[in-house]
């Protein structure tokens, strides 16, 4: 599988991304923001960083960059979308996912590896992990605590859209939630950074059972 | 067409955290402020925007706050047509 990670100005997490994807056995290429096609990717990452700045809000200026419509329209046609970090937050601003990030309880920025658990196993990236299972990851971030109205966080519990939880909440995020995905599992937005643990050199390498799961996606569209 | 100098305030929807106003309205005691509260902190955003008139320049205006200039899952936005 060919995953196509996208840059925008201000991305930093590309290479990250590229190593991760790499590190479980895949293979990965740059695309530009600018660009109107993803060419011949199977997969698309949206990677970490503070694209265009984080102005106005993270994402906001990102969503309407014009590789977006493609992405959308990939995610909407069944193909595996990531957002990772800041990547997660274009998802949200995009309408891909729901809810948004606001800043973290307490006004700091977090740089740190937490426990994460793995409480839904129906979507692109968890599917090779169990129930349960807690892994640790980085995380990254200033506007992490993620939020969506009663009736939505309803919904993805119902639908069992939660696909990881903190186990130890950093950021005040509603109910615990570091990654939700959408209704067909095929789009996943989480703030944590499962290609900064991907080798031991990094201190985990439990981000490798989300990549490894991403990668075995099969290719083509969702039935 | 006629050009509106517009004013919107963006401002964290009631109930949505404000971890800066928060942290602001607890430093104000130190600085000898007191019986100050409900400190919440947005964005002002200014521009001149063209139309034939002033409902159809506030119109333009709402539907780019509602696409664009905020996020209305955590803001809302105050419009004033200068």
């Amino acid at each position: 599988m060919k995953v196509g990670v996208v840059v925008f100005p201000g991305s930093n997490c590309e290479f990250d991304v590229m190593e991760g994807v790499s590190a479980a056995g895949g293979s990965a290429e740059l695309l530009w923001h600018g660009d109107s096609s993803l060419g011949d990717v199977d997969a698309i990452v949206l990677p970490g960083g503070f694209a265009h700045g984080d102005y106005l809000r993270p994402g906001a200026i990102a969503r309407f960059s014009p590789i977006m419509g493609e992405v959308s329209e990939f995610a909407r046609g069944g193909g595996p979308v990531l957002g990772i970090c800041n990547g997660f937050q274009v998802l949200t601003e995009a309408g891909l996912l729901p809810g948004a990030l606001q800043k973290n309880a307490g006004l700091k920025f977090l740089c740190r590896t937490v426990d994460v658990r793995v409480d839904s196993t129906k979507s692109v990236l968890t599917s090779g992990a169990s129930v349960g299972q807690v892994l640790r990851l980085p995380i990254n971030h200033f506007e992490g605590n993620y939020t969506c109205d009663p009736r939505t966080l309803d919904e993805l519990r119902a639908q069992d859209r939660v696909v990881l939880r903190y186990a130890d909440n950093p950021n005040g995020a509603t109910d615990d939630i570091a990654g939700i995905c959408s209704p067909q599992g095929n789009v996943v937005g989480l703030m944590p950074h499962p290609e900064r643990a991907s080798d031991e050199l990094l201190g985990s390498t439990d981000g490798l059972v989300l990549l490894r799961a991403f990668l075995s996606v099969p290719v083509g569209p969702l039935t | 067409m006629a050009q509106f100098p517009v004013l919107v305030e963006v401002t964290l929807r009631p109930g949505i955290a404000d971890p800066q106003g928060a942290t602001i309205e607890r430093a104000l005691p130190a600085l000898g402020f007191e019986g100050v509260e409900g400190v919440r902190v947005g964005k002002a955003i200014r521009f001149i925007v063209e139309a034939p008139d002033a409902d159809t320049a506030r119109s333009r205006v709402d539907d780019l706050c509602q696409k664009f200039l905020t996020n209305p899952v955590i803001e809302d936005a105050k419009v004033t047509i200068e």
